[in-house]
Order: structure tokens, then C-alpha cells, then sequence
């Protein structure tokens, strides 16, 4: 047989220290289950998706959306995945100040991102229970404002861990890096479920 | 190597690493070495086995007469119920798992899984969910008696008016372990993909890898619709919503939409595993290269791609329309191609090679050949005017269990046999072991094959009487059941005694081929003392290439055994 090696991609193990978590392989897991935890909203957006298609007036009356404050809403957090991505980048370059600010100003965006969803949630004036498409608005939109709320712990821990010194350098950096892939995840997840329940029913 | 020298290895790889309990006792902690781990899972899910079968049993003294005179029809809906859930969630899915968690570190050279804290977490949440589905059986109004479907609008009933009901219970206990399952499949993704060791390209994986790979992607991309079912029908049914309550507007069979497309694949989350295991069998025990490894491994996935997409032959009979019933008659049909791919390559494995009878080769074959019957039924079932006859019939009930018992239960006892001595350091008891697959394999055909008859005859599934004519076929079916019931005692006893006193195992006693057989019984914490470089194909049988062009297992061993 072929005498020479195949090139796989390969952690030998000698260099990983016994029973740690493997630093390299984190992002690839993390990557892993955000696809699948992709798909649980794409569940719930073919739900919504079928109703729509079954009911003659979608959304019914007495539960039409509002579009100006999550269009505001929209602007946040989508340019918040900007402000992450300069965060990672700086500490790419071992500035760690720079991380901080950057990642610290992405949380206060999630965090007035979150605090627009309650006052929405507030002021809409109909509830969970009203009907099929309150359902499937308080499901998507609830289930992607507990993922925002992750994503802000998890940034308000990598901001934790940032105060140990080099814990995060030009080397090391793959918590900050993780938090960011998941706030992007965020994102996207927002921008289709803005498109669907949102933006839809303007047609 | 002497005896005695090989005894001393034994002795001296039974150290555990510095620090952990020694004993026993390692596995009642939080351990994060895969082989603990993959021993906690499959003991674990043993018990349930244990459990879901005395609920079975009390289901088959119910039946052996027609009237419901053994338990009240309510408790047989909670029997059948608990026994469904139990079998998949509690006994198949962790059993395969943690004989993946064991085997697939070793099977690709690596010293662990990528996550081993998240292994061991995954793992703990096995007996959380457990218990919380155990305890429905104690709360006012018992355990859930929809199935393990849970179809609203009936699993939407909540006659006891408690937040806290059985159904409840099950919804929550359903989706932990689908947490679960989703943490095990990042991790062996992860690992499968990036910790092979080098010279393991995908084309010198061992088969049981790529199955396992090819599973855990299922469970990637099949479980977040039944999370996103449960979700649904938890809100439904307490928080006042009606995504499935047909009384509020709601679409019943949307719920079945999400359950199938995610209980479909996982049938052959499953059965992949124990094709795995069928792939590694045979070709030690009839000496002969596995026939055709490069159509048998990508037949996986095949398998995986085309499992997404056949779910709605579980809906035959739910009002679907007759587009979606040819459409999808055809893609099941389609997925039986890779499916006989496999089966074909097995009997070219196993025909003229020199054939060992022993324990882990008897329930291979039986394995399979439970599994090519059920295949037959399955495509059966798959073809619409014949699925619409016995829909819902016990004929149903038969395809199934010949599959998941005959095909994946006694595949599991082969894959215990075959690598009990590597994981314990010690042989089991050969006879003991026979013993056991007669009682199995009896027991199997006695309890499932009259299931058949009976449902072409039309008896439908889940209920606790029936009209007499059927009892004939159900008496039989009972004994076959109390058999298999009596068939787990001596592979307790086999397992127990041998565990304890069974004679020391060598590093190889197969004669096998694969980096597992490289190094000790049972093998050293970190596996590997030096990571193997692998130069050939994993079955080089009646060739005398090497595996790997070092020794993996250091000091350990000093010449391969
Ligand atoms: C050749 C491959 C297979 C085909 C064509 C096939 C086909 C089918 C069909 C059409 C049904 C639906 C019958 C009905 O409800 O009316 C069915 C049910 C079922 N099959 Fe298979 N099957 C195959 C293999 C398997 C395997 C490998 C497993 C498990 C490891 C499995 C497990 C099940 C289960 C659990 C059900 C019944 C679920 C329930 O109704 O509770 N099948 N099969
Ligand atoms: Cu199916």
C-alpha cells in the first residue's frame, strides 16, 4: 500500500494537555451547534410560515405589528455585530483596551436592544394567548431574545475573565472569538425572523 | 508473550490516573475519560433496559388474554407509553452512545473525545431525565398515556387540571435528552472530524466511525425540529397557546410533521451504529477484509442525507395528500438502495471465510438477519396501498421490534461481546454467552414474528383487549416476550461474574485488526501512550501489512501481541 502519510488535519495530543478542553476545537464545536440551533428556528419560522399561508388575513386584525421601534431595533443590533467584530480584531492585535471598550459597547446595545423587545412586548396590547399569530410573534421573538440575553452573559464574561491579566492576548483568544460567532449568530437569526414577521406584512 | 507478562500489564494499565478513585467508585463521579464514561452510559442505560422491559412484560400478561383484566386500560396506555420512551430515549440512545464514547477515541487514536467536561455533562443528564420521567409514575394522574408520539390533540388532555402532569413530565424529560443528544453529537463531530490520529485519512476510518459520524450528524440536523415540537406542545399545553390544538385553530398534524422529521432519522441514529458494528464483526470473525469498505462507508451517508427526507411515510394515513404519499413512497423505497448495499457487502464479508462461531459473530448474524426481514416489512410499509391496510395494526408493532430488538438490541450484545475483554481486562464466559443468544434470538422470533399475522389480520396496536380470534398468535407472543425477558439473566451473570473473576484478556483476543487491539486490556488512561501514525486500510485481514508504523502502546507492550 501507499507508503506515505495522508495529511489529515491532526491534534496529536502530545502538545494538549491531558483531560483539558481542547482550545482549537472549541470554535468548531461551537459552529457545530449553532447550525443545529439554527434549524429549532427554522422550525418555528415554517410554522409561522403555514399559518400564514392558511389564514386569509395574516396577522389578523386585532394583532397587527408595529414596524418603526424593531426597525430601530434591526439598526442596533446589526451594526452591533460591527462593533463585536472590532473588538476581536483588537485583541487579535493584543490590545486589550480595545477589546473592552468594543466588547463593552456591544453589550449596551444588547442590552437596549432587549430593553426595546419588553417595551414592545408592553405596549402591543395583546398577549401569547390571543391568537395563532400571537403565538408564533411572543415564540420567535421570545425565543431569540433569551439568545440575545446569552450572548450578552456571554460577553459580559469574556469582559470578566478580560480583567485577569493575559488571559486574553494575540494568542489566546479564542472566548472572544466564540461570544462574537454567537452574537453574529444572533444577528442573522433577527434579520430573518425581522423579514418574516416584520417586514412581511407589508405585502 | 507469556502469560504471565501480559498479566502484569493488565495489573499494571488497571492504575487509574493520579488522583481519581481507583475503584469502582470512579464511576459514580464526574469523570471526564471517555472509557468512564462510556461504561456510566451504557450501565446506565442497561437499568432502563431493565425497567422498560418488566413494562413490557406486564404488557404481554395483559394480552395472553383478551379481556383487560390484568391492569385497567389507562395504566396499559401509561405501560406502552413509559415502555416506548423508555426503550428509545433511556436504553437505545444512550446505549449506542456510550459504546461510541468508548470505541471511536480508540477506534481513530486519539486520547479522548474533543469536550470531555461536555462529555461527561451529557452524560450526566442521562439519569436527571430519567428520574423526572420515573417520577410521572408517582404524581396524580400518572405518567403520559398518549405514546411516545405524543399526537395532540390526545397528549393536549390534562384530566387532572396540575400544572405538574405526566405529560408534562415527559415533555420536559424528552427534551433534556435531546440537550443531551445534541451535546454527545457536537462532540463526536468535533472530534471525528479533527482528532483522528495521523495517517487515519477518512478512507482508513474504521466503518463503526463513519456510522457514528454519520448518526450524529442526524442529530444535528433532526433533533432541533423535535425540540422545536415539544416546545410547542409544552407552551400548548401550559401556557395557553394553540399551535396544535385543532379546538383553537391550531394544525394537529403539523405536530406530526415535527415529530417524524426528527423520529424518522433517529431510527437510523439509531441503526447506523449497529451497521458500525456489523462492519467490525464480521470481517474478525470470518477473517476476511470487509467486502466493498469504500460503498459500504459512504453508504452512511447516503443514508444520512436520504433519512431527511422520507418522514411523511409515517403519515400515510393522516389525511396526506396524494402527491406528498407518492413522493415520499418513492424516496422511501430509494433509501432501501444504500440500505441492501450494506446487507450485500456483509454476505460477501462473511461467505467463504472461515467462520468463528463465537458469542459476538452469533448475534451479529442473528442481528442481521432480523434486520433483513424487518427490512422486508419496512418496505412493505413503505408502499402506500399496503401501508394504508395495516396502518396503526400490530403489524406495525412487528417491523419495528424485528428491527429494534432483533436487529439493534442483539447487535448491541455483539458489540458488547466483541469488546467486553478490551474494556474490562477480562473474558467473558463463552458458554454463558451462547446460551444467552439462543434465549435471544428465540425469544425474538417467538414474541415478534406473531405480530405479523396479527396485524395483516387486522389487530390494532395499543389497546388491552381484543376480540378472541387474535388470541392464538398473542399467547405465542407473550411466552417469546417472558423468554426474552429470562434471556437477560444469564448475560447478567456472564457480565458479572466474568467482569469480577473472569480469566485476564489479552491486548487482542480476536485476533483483530484496529488501534484498540494495540494496546492494553483494559487501556490505559490517555489510551495511547504514543499516538499512533496509521499507514493502511483498518481491514488488512490475510494481509501481513502493519496497522501503524510505531507502537502506540509504548512501554506498555513491547511487541504486538
Ligand atoms: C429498509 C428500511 C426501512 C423502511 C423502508 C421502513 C419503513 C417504515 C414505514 C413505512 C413505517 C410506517 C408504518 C406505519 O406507521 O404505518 C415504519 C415504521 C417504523 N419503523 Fe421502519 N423502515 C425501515 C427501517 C427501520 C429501521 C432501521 C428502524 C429502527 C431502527 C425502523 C423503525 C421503525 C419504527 C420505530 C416504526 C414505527 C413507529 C411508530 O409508529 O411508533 N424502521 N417503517
Ligand atoms: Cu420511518
Amino acid at each position: 500500500m501507499q507508503g506515505a502519510i495522508d495529511s489529515t488535519p491532526v491534534v496529536t495530543g502530545h502538545e494538549v494537555a491531558a483531560h483539558e478542553e481542547h482550545q482549537d476545537l472549541r470554535v468548531l464545536g461551537l459552529i457545530t451547534f449553532l447550525a443545529s440551533e439554527f434549524l429549532m428556528f427554522a422550525g418555528f419560522f415554517a410554522v409561522f410560515l403555514v399559518f400564514r399561508g392558511s389564514h386569509v388575513q395574516w396577522p389578523p386584525e386585532e394583532t397587527e405589528v408595529e414596524l418603526l421601534l424593531p426597525a430601530v431595533n434591526t439598526l442596533i443590533l446589526v451594526s452591533s455585530s460591527w462593533v463585536i467584530n472590532l473588538g476581536t480584531k483588537a485583541i487579535k492585535k493584543n490590545d486589550l483596551a480595545g477589546m473592552r471598550k468594543w466588547f463593552g459597547i456591544t453589550a449596551a446595545m444588547g442590552a437596549i436592544f432587549l430593553a426595546g423587545q419588553v417595551y414592545e412586548y408592553m405596549n402591543l396590547g395583546y398577549g401569547l394567548k390571543t391568537n395563532l399569530f400571537s403565538n408564533c410573534f411572543y415564540l420567535t421573538t421570545g425565543f431569540h431574545g433569551a439568545h440575545v440575553f446569552i450572548g450578552l452573559l456571554l460577553i459580559l464574561g469574556v469582559l470578566w475573565r478580560s480583567r485577569r491579566a493575559n488571559h486574553y492576548t494575540d494568542i489566546t483568544h479564542t472566548g472572544p472569538e466564540m461570544a462574537e460567532i454567537y452574537w453574529h449568530f444572533v444577528d442573522v437569526v433577527w434579520i430573518v425572523l425581522f423579514s418574516l414577521i416584520y417586514l412581511l406584512t407589508l405585502i | 508473550m507469556s502469560n504471565a507478562s501480559l498479566d502484569a500489564i493488565a495489573a499494571k494499565s488497571d492504575q487509574p490516573f493520579p488522583g481519581a478513585p481507583n475503584n469502582w467508585r470512579r464511576f459514580f463521579s464526574f469523570s471526564t475519560d471517555h472509557k468512564v464514561i462510556g461504561i456510566q452510559y451504557m450501565v446506565t442505560a442497561f437499568v432502563f433496559f431493565l425497567i422498560g422491559g418488566l413494562l413490557a412484560m406486564v404488557m404481554r400478561g395483559e394480552l395472553i388474554t383478551p379481556e383487560a383484566d390484568l391492569v385497567d386500560r389507562t395504566v396499559y396506555n401509561a405501560l406502552f407509553t413509559m415502555h416506548g420512551t423508555i426503550m428509545l430515549f433511556m436504553w437505545t440512545f444512550p446505549m449506542l452512545n456510550g459504546l461510541s464514547n468508548y470505541l471511536v477515541p480508540l477506534m481513530i487514536g486519539a486520547r479522548d473525545m474533543a469536550f470531555p467536561r461536555l462529555n461527561a455533562a451529557a452524560f450526566w443528564l442521562v439519569p436527571v431525565f430519567g428520574t423526572l420521567l420515573m417520577v410521572s409514575f408517582f404524581i396524580p394522574g400518572g405518567p403520559s398515556q398518549s405514546g411516545w408520539w405524543a399526537y395532540p390533540p390526545v397528549s393536549l388532555q390534562n384530566p387532572t387540571g396540575n400544572l405538574i402532569n405526566g405529560q408534562v413530565l415527559w415533555l420536559l424529560a424528552v427534551a433534556l435528552s435531546g440537550v443531551s443528544s445534541i451535546m454527545g453529537a457536537v462532540n463526536f463531530v468535533t472530534t471525528i472530524f479533527r482528532m483522528r490520529a495521523p495517517g487515519m485519512g477518512w478512507f482508513r476510518m474504521p466503518a463503526f466511525c463513519w456510522t457514528v459520524l454519520s448518526a450524529q450528524m442526524i442529530q444535528l440536523f433532526g433533533l432541533p425540529s423535535l425540540t422545536a415540537g415539544a416546545v410547542m406542545l409544552l407552551l400548548d399545553l401550559t401556557a395557553g397557546t394553540s399551535f396544535f390544538d385543532p379546538a383553537k385553530g391550531g394544525d394537529p398534524v403539523l405536530y406530526q410533521h415535527f415529530f417524524w422529521f426528527y423520529s424518522h432519522p433517529a431510527v437510523y441514529v439509531i441503526i447506523l451504529p449497529i451497521f458500525g458494528t456489523f462492519s467490525e464483526v464480521f470481517p474478525v470473525y470470518a477473517r476476511k477484509p470487509l467486502f466493498g469498505y469504500r460503498f459500504v462507508v459512504v453508504s452512511s451517508l447516503i443514508i444520512t442525507v436520504l433519512s431527511a427526507m422520507v418522514w411523511v411515510h409515517h403519515m400515510f394515513a393522516s389525511g396526506t395528500p396524494s402527491w406528498m404519499r407518492m413522493l415520499f413512497m418513492f424516496s422511501t423505497m430509494l433509501i432501501s438502495v444504500p440500505t441492501g448495499v450494506k446487507v450485500f457487502a456483509w454476505v460477501a464479508t462473511v461467505w467463504g471465510g472461515k467462520l468463528r462461531l463465537d458469542t459476538p459473530m452469533l448475534f451479529a448474524l442473528g442481528g442481521l438477519v432480523c434486520f433483513l426481514f424487518a427490512g422486508i416489512t419496512g418496505v412493505m410499509l413503505g408502499a402506500v396501498p399496503f401501508d394504508i391496510h395495516v396502518n396503526n395494526t400490530y403489524f406495525v408493532v412487528g417491523h419495528f421490534h424485528y428491527v429494534i430488538y432483533g436487529a439493534t438490541v442483539m447487535g448491541i450484545y455483539a458489540a458488547i461481546y466483541h469488546w467486553f475483554p478490551k474494556m474490562t481486562g477480562h473474558m467473558y464466559y463463552e458458554g454463558l454467552g451462547k446460551l444467552h443468544f439462543v434465549l435471544t434470538f428465540i425469544g425474538v422470533n417467538l414474541n415478534f414474528f406473531p405480530m405479523h399475522p396479527l396485524g395483516l389480520m387486522g389487530m390494532p396496536r395499543r389497546v388491552a383487549s381484543y376480540d378472541p380470534e387474535f388470541a392464538y398468535w398473542n399467547v405465542i407472543a407473550s411466552l417469546g416476550g417472558f423468554l426474552l425477558g429470562v434471556s437477560t439473566l444469564p448475560f447478567i451473570l456472564n457480565i458479572v461474574s466474568s467482569w469480577v473473576l473472569g480469566k485476564r484478556a489479552p491486548a487482542n483476543p480476536w485476533n483483530a485488526i484496529g488501534l484498540e487491539w494495540l494496546i492494553p486490556s483494559p487501556p490505559p488512561v490517555e489510551n495511547f501512550e504514543e499516538i499512533p501514525i496509521v499507514v493502511s486500510g483498518p481491514y488488512g485481514y490475510g494481509s501481513d501489512e502493519s496497522l501503524v508504523a510505531n507502537n502506540p502502546a509504548g512501554e506498555l507492550i513491547s511487541e504486538h501481541s
